[in-house]
């Protein structure tokens, strides 16, 4: 979009504020356009600005500009100018400063493996090499962290995958539109149960159980629904689920306030380690590689921030792929222990990221992909998510599950920004899964909603 | 004979204290039966597990992580994680904000309803509604209204620290006694020098009474919104280390919270002996 200022036949001066365009409205469009590719961070681009700026300086006059690379030819001229003034670094300054408008990001965390991404991004130095400056702050809960985000105190915000849905549609808080253009982790929950419930291993036999999970619009309420009334318990009214938030859960297990809970880790981790609690199975053994937390944050601050925005993802997604290789768990549950992070013992976390475990009944399980991250939102999680929503009640009337779908899960930046850092994203925004044998068709939601006995339509 | 009588409560201030942790002690020791395990599994298990060391830590347990936070108490490692010492200034200076706007609001207030009888019946309803309010039943409604969970803290100190001041200070100016207003009516007192000079040192003693009660109000809900809110200060420390069902850093905030408190109180004990006046 800009001229080659070394080329003698293209004029510089021009009628608008910045003097590169015909007039104020040309200057005006062209900045939207800019704006654009800026995100799309192409060096060339800087370059010819950066450029034609210093040649805008040293030649006033554009006449003499032409004069002078006509006698020396454009590839001298750079050369030249390049001698005493640095084009290469000015641009690379330029690159920074102009990319990202606001560098200083806050973004909240409960303190659970799920958020991996969003915190090592700050230990382990992603969000630095994006460009910003983030600090990560723990939030004693998941109301507690929708409430911060809403009221800007955070910009972005690890959430439960469920949660930017409910936001956007108004259930449980203010209809307010959000967006969540990452998955945080695949898999990684558990369902725990007391250790004096260590014979009764089939759920036909959990009647009358106080179960936790830790939100009520959360993967963990919707699988532990799906896994109980899949084997003939109905979930409202056979046993009780409360919403405890995770740090709580451990402490009420110990009580002998909960009979088990559907957890994320470390919290499954924790209640073996502490000899309070077995754990009963993995949540991938319901749906392997289901979704469940995610990055979400207000489409006011991606409208607002386009260039921030990017630049945070992109580190979160850079964080994300990191994490996905097994050998480098170990070098993770070191940096996210600690008291500022998830104020865990190392062993637990490892215990987790690893995928290597005591199961809390005397037995080490090898399990590697117990915890996995994978940033793909596809739109079909939504689908189903949506699809649960309503199955409990939690939603009511028609839905329009795609719309809603593609309007906070943003597939399509996510494909976009993988392949910037060098990621191959999946070919669809789509995808079919299966879920303890039963396939569900995103195409289709409300028959897979009726083919349950058990449901609150 | 009373300095006698100091000493021999001091003495059994000792031995109570001393039979305290004895007791403790002796219900904490290890006890459990040393579960038989393989070594691979038992790496990966607590001490709880492993041991059958009791959960609940010992008073030897407490005092060295006293010790290890005494020698450190102002750290910094990042924003979820400072020393004790910072942690207690940021509670103090939520409690001393949200309770200095409630002095400024509660004493005129104060003053005006207990002067004019027509404005204590008629505000008497609002003020016992809002008196018993708990203050984590003000918090989600602050943070969505103020939106800002710094500023709600403060607000639902201020909105729970008001009411016993409010009520000392009308009740004090209320019964000031008939005869001084009397004398001060025949001199001809001006209103305001009235205020300041009959009915503010009379009703001083009452109005510090409602202070105190008001402190110690705002110490109790200073930790119950930094719980809720999270981030800084001595609420967030004990939920943190909750999180970590870390029982030694609770007990030892519960004690920091208890002696901190303690002293808010007997500073305001002192003001209030100042103030107050043989009859």
């Amino acid at each position: 979009m800009f001229k080659n200022p070394f080329d003698y036949r293209n004029r510089l001066s021009r009628g608008c504020p910045c003097g590169q365009h015909e007039s104020q409205s040309a200057h005006d469009a062209a900045l939207r356009v800019q704006s654009a590719e800026l995100a799309k961070n192409t060096e060339a681009t800087y370059e010819n600005l950066v450029a034609e700026t210093v040649m805008r300086q040293i030649f006033p006059v554009d006449a003499h500009r032409r004069a002078f690379l006509q006698k020396l030819g454009a590839s001298t001229a750079a050369a030249a100018i390049s001698s005493f003034f640095p084009l290469a670094t000015a641009t690379e300054v330029f690159a920074q400063a102009g990319a990202i408008e606001k560098k200083d990001l806050k973004v909240g965390f409960i303190p659970i493996t799920c958020a991996t991404p969003i915190i090592m991004a700050a230990p382990l130095g992603f969000y630095a090499k994006h460009g910003l400056n983030v600090e990560v702050n723990k939030a004693a809960g998941w109301a507690v962290i929708r409430d911060k985000t809403i009221n800007k105190e955070y910009d972005a915000a690890h959430m439960l995958s469920p949660m930017p849905l409910a936001i956007t549609m108004g259930v449980g808080a203010n209809a307010i539109p959000y967006t969540m253009p990452a998955v945080e982790n695949i898999n990684g929950q558990a369902i725990t149960l007391a250790m004096k419930h260590k014979d009764k291993r089939d759920p036909k036999q959990w009647k009358g159980f106080k179960l936790a999970v830790p939100f009520d619009y959360s993967m963990h309420n919707y699988l532990l629904r799906y896994y109980l009334a899949e084997n003939g318990i109905d979930p409202d009214t056979d046993v009780q689920i409360r919403a405890v938030p995770p740090p709580e859960m451990v402490a009420n297990l110990r009580a002998d306030n909960i009979d088990g809970f559907l957890a994320p880790d470390p919290v499954n981790q924790r209640a073996v380690y502490d000899g309070v609690g077995f754990i009963h199975m993995l949540s991938k053994q319901i749906w392997d590689r289901h979704p469940c937390c995610g990055f979400a944050a207000s489409q006011e601050f991606v409208k607002q921030n386009p260039n921030s925005y990017a630049a945070l993802l992109k580190a979160i997604i850079d964080a994300t792929a990191y994490a996905t290789k097994a050998e480098n768990r170990k070098e993770i549950a070191e940096a996210i222990a600690p008291a500022n992070y998830l104020n865990q013992p190392v062993t637990v976390v490892e215990q987790v990221l690893t995928g290597t475990f005591a199961d809390g009944l005397g037995n080490v399980v090898k399990a590697a992909d117990r915890i996995d991250f994978d940033p793909f939102p596809y739109e079909s999680f939504a689908i189903w998510i949506l699809s649960q929503m309503k199955r409990w009640g939690q939603i009511k009337g028609d839905v329009d599950y795609q719309k809603i779908a593609k309007q906070v899960y943003l597939a399509t930046d996510t494909t976009k920004f993988m392949k910037e850092v060098g990621l191959t994203p999946p070919a669809a925004t789509s995808k079919s899964f299966s879920i303890m044998g039963k396939t569900f068709d995103p195409t289709k939601p409300d028959d897979y909603i009726a083919s349950f006995a058990i449901k609150r339509t | 004979m009373s300095n006698n009588l100091t000493l021999r409560a001091s003495v059994l201030s000792f031995v109570i204290l001393a039979l305290f942790l004895a007791a403790w002690h002796i219900a904490t020791r290890q006890t459990g039966a040393v579960a038989n395990m393989d070594p691979e599994y038992a790496k990966l298990m607590g001490l709880t597990a492993t041991t059958g060391k009791s959960a609940m830590p010992g008073p030897f347990d407490v005092a060295a992580k006293i010790w290890e936070h005494l020698k450190n108490p102002f750290y910094d490692r990042g924003p979820n994680d400072k020393g004790l010492g910072i942690q207690l200034a940021f509670s103090i200076g939520r409690v001393m904000l949200g309770y200095m706007i409630a002095v400024c609001v509660a004493i005129p207030t104060g003053f005006v309803i207990g002067m004019s009888p027509l404005m204590s019946k008629a505000l008497n309803p609002f003020i016992q509604v809002m008196k018993p309010i708990s203050p984590l039943a003000w918090m989600p409604l602050a943070l969505y209204t103020i939106k800002d969970s710094s500023i709600s803290a403060i607000f639902v100190i201020f909105i729970c620290s008001l009411w016993p001041m409010l009520i000392n200070t009308a009740f004090g100016v209320a019964s000031v006694r008939k005869e001084w207003l009397n004398v001060a009516r025949t001199l001809e007192v001006r209103p305001i020098r009235k205020a300041f000079t009959v009915i503010l040192p009379a009703a001083a003693p009452t109005i510090l009474t409602g202070m105190r009660i008001s402190i110690g109000i705002a110490w109790l809900v200073i930790v119950a919104a930094e719980m809720l809110v999270g981030g800084t200060g001595i609420g967030y420390f004990v939920w943190n280390e909750w999180n970590n069902l870390s029982i030694v850093n609770v007990i030892i905030s519960i004690l920091v919270i208890g002696l901190v408190g303690m002293l808010l109180d007997q500073a305001l004990a002192r003001v209030a002996r100042l103030v107050t006046y043989p009859d």
